[in-house]
């Protein structure tokens, strides 16, 4: 965990302050609501279909027991009840009131929580892998250089006012689980063939209504200069990307209309141009914000305790713990995906009770540590094996322990028509419907891997494009319909899916999506060939002949 | 619309002058940046000091020759959503040396004061009366800095070397 000091303190107290004055100019009158929207933006504020939502960062998807509990509170106090895990690592509250936000952040803030530039045109949360520190065979933990990065593009005095969003995630592992190439600047952590720590810059990823895969602007960037370099990237964004057409705006189309070497180039020469304006991060530097971070202290386990070796015959318990516990790289640890995407529920939803009990049980079983993964599941990153057992209990109870991570139901979805205010269509209740339709587990199972990803509409923040399956509401006369791909992914072999035939009615979606699972699983070379690597072999054609030939 | 220069509402000296009005006698006058590369030396031989207006999507590298003539360079915020001239003003400050009057025009708010003054503008016309009253307060409500900009101010991570240094030392 990142401890705050006194000086993160101060500067979040701010600027908690600041917007308490912007909204008693905007109820007072004193500022338009065309000055106000700007200015909530950059604090989370959004005005959807019913209310205000209210976007709380939650930097590199890493929270204490006592982040949550007050996100907990938040969620009883100023909401209904429950909150939502975003895609980007953060959590959304939909029924906020604007008066009472000023009073929401301070509460926030007293445990080091804010909700700056998780909205508007500026540098938002800076997003990692989940299982930063504790994935085995990482380079190092990612998440110290995602913290020196937050805090450098935190209120940036250049960059607060870009063209448009603008989206950094980091890796450090082999497998990529924090989507970089689907960013508008994507870090992989690495060391080069001089055992020095730098990083591969990807840039001009995204999807929305025209999507990229980032493309490598740079192969290798030491870490020292990892400041000044992203600077750089800004600088040249922040001159020339287009501001006449906001659909045409982010750093993808400057990216895709220079092309990448010129782009590069404009880079580089800004870069050189700038010559050494106190960025540099010396070891110094890096050591200072390393060690605010505490490591848990570790004990001495055994690889496979007795409770473990007891419990293999709970059947219930095996199949929890083959899906939803992961290696960890400490000897008698692992790492326990706590999943969000119960059957018939919205995915990535959780109460304040759930909230609550999961703090608990992190305090319990896993140094008091939670994180939250951008397939909008939370885990628990420190976990001895020998608390399996028990946690497996306790999170039953809670309604936590679907044996469902990263298989058909553990659906990827945008709120939707239901809560969005750009949304053509409904996402969530696609979700549930397929859940449903998949809740037997053992069906599940041998289906495998398969990702399942919903957009209410062409902005993408379902990240349809990137789904085993995407999904996609258009609307049609009135009416809602969809379009289906199939073959994306987002991690280190990201791609785009291809649509795999016209776009169907609301009542079809979930027997489409069945009938492409069925097509999948008399295709599939063997048990062990996911969907995405069949529709890789294959291409889209035997699919689509089997799912649209009766149609 | 109140000019805010040196932290306190003041007179404006400059005259903003249209593209094809008469020039003034005398006095300080803002061009545009057309104007005033049609004829920079016509104009920088009058009696009064010379300011120009540059806009956001300009190029810098035909103003950066004259910037030890000029007493005023005002950049644009069309909208204040629009953040370009950040990046110009640092350009001038921190790259090209500037240190004349460095003026922020267009849709000023109070709630880009500290972002200007960090990129490092002096100068702001103001869009509201309120706004500038609250400039003195509002310029105090950050005392915490994550960025190194050319204005000097120490950034958080340098102060905790600092302290870090001064600890050590004292052990």
């Amino acid at each position: 965990m990142y401890a705050y000091d006194e000086l993160d303190r101060t500067l979040i107290n701010e600027r908690v302050s600041e917007f308490r004055d912007q909204v008693k100019r905007r109820l007072s009158g004193e500022l338009t609501e065309d000055e106000f929207k700007i200015l909530r933006l950059q604090n989370g504020v959004y005005l959807q279909l019913h209310a205000y939502m209210f976007r709380v960062a939650i930097p590199y998807g890493t929270l204490s027991s006592k982040q949550l509990r007050r996100l907990a509170h938040v969620a009883r106090r100023y909401d209904r009840g429950y909150g939502h895990f975003t895609t980007r690592q953060n959590i959304q509250f939909n029924w906020i009131k604007l008066a009472e936000l000023p009073d929401a952040l301070a509460d926030l803030a007293e445990v080091g929580i804010h909700a700056m530039q998780t909205s508007g045109n500026n540098m938002r949360n800076v997003t990692s892998d989940q299982w930063a520190g504790v994935a085995p065979g990482e380079i190092e933990d990612p998440r110290i250089w995602s913290e020196l990065i937050r805090q450098h593009t935190t209120l940036h005095p250049e960059f607060s006012f870009l063209p448009r969003k603008f989206k950094i995630a980091i890796t450090a592992a082999e497998h990529d689980r924090a989507a970089i190439k689907i960013h508008d600047i994507g870090l992989r952590l690495h060391k080069n063939a001089d055992g020095e720590t730098g990083f591969e810059v990807l840039v001009g990823g995204g999807l929305g209504r025209t999507p990229f895969i980032a493309k490598t602007i740079k192969p290798f960037v030491p870490g020292r200069d990892i400041l000044s370099y992203i600077e750089a990237i800004l600088r040249v964004y922040n001159q020339y990307g287009r501001r006449d057409n906001i659909y045409k705006a982010r750093i993808k189309i400057l990216v895709h209309e220079l092309g990448i070497e010129k782009f590069a180039k404009e880079v580089e020469e800004e870069w050189k141009a700038m010559g050494d304006v106190g960025l540099t991060l010396d070891h110094a530097a890096i050591e200072e914000v390393r060690s605010r971070f505490s490591y848990p202290a570790y004990e001495k386990l055994p690889h496979m305790p007795d409770e473990l070796k007891q419990a293999a015959h709970d059947k219930l318990f095996e199949r929890w713990r083959k899906n939803s516990v992961s290696p960890h790289k400490v000897q008698g640890y692992s790492i326990v995906t706590l999943s969000l995407k119960p059957v018939g529920g919205p995915p990535g939803d959780a109460t304040a009770e759930q909230m609550d009990a999961v703090a608990d049980l992190a305090d319990k079983y896993s140094f008091g540590e939670i994180r939250v993964g951008h397939e909008q599941n939370l885990a628990l990153p420190h976990v001895a094996k020998r608390d399996l057992p028990a946690l497996f209990k306790a999170l039953d109870r809670l309604g936590l322990a679907t044996p469902n991570v990263n298989l058909v139901t553990d659906i990827i979805a945008c709120p939707g028509l239901d809560y969005c205010s750009l949304a053509n269509a409904r996402s969530i209740p696609i979700a549930q419907e397929l859940t449903r339709r998949f809740a037997n587990h053992d069906t599940a199972d041998l289906i495998g891997r398969l990702h399942i990803n919903i957009s209410g509409c062409i902005n993408a923040c379902g990240h349809h494009h990137v789904g085993h399956i995407g999904i996609l509401g258009v609307e049609k006369n009135g009416e809602e319909f969809y379009q289906i791909t199939i073959g994306g992914r987002a991690d280190e072999n990201a791609q785009l899916g291809t649509l795999i035939g016209p776009a169907v009615p609301y009542a079809e979606v979930a027997d489409v999506i069945e009938d492409i699972v069925e097509a999948y699983l008399a295709l599939r070379d063997r048990p062990e060939e996911l969907f995405v690597d069949t529709v890789k072999r294959l291409g889209v054609e035997p699919i689509r002949e089997r799912v649209y030939a009766t149609r | 619309m109140p000019l805010v220069k040196q932290g306190r509402i003041t007179t404006d000296l400059f005259v903003h002058v249209a593209d094809g009005a008469e020039l003034p006698g005398d006095g300080a006058v803002l061009v545009t940046a057309e104007r005033f590369l049609a004829d920079p030396e016509a104009l920088l031989r009058r009696t009064g000091k010379v300011g120009v207006i540059w806009p956001n999507n300009r190029s810098l590298d035909e103003l950066v020759p004259h910037l030890d003539r000029l007493a005023s360079v005002a950049l644009v915020f069309p909208t204040f959503r629009d953040g370009r001239a950040y990046s110009q003003a640092r350009l001038l400050r921190e790259r090209h040396g500037y240190d004349g009057e460095l003026r922020a025009t267009g849709q000023i708010l109070r709630d880009q004061f500290v972002f200007m003054a960090r990129a490092g503008f002096d100068a702001f016309e103001v869009k509201k009366d309120a706004d500038a009253d609250a400039f003195a307060a509002t310029m105090k409500r950050y005392s915490v800095f994550y960025q190194p900009t050319g204005d000097g101010r120490v950034t958080a991570l340098n102060r905790r070397m600092q302290l870090r240094h001064s600890e050590s030392a004292g052990q």
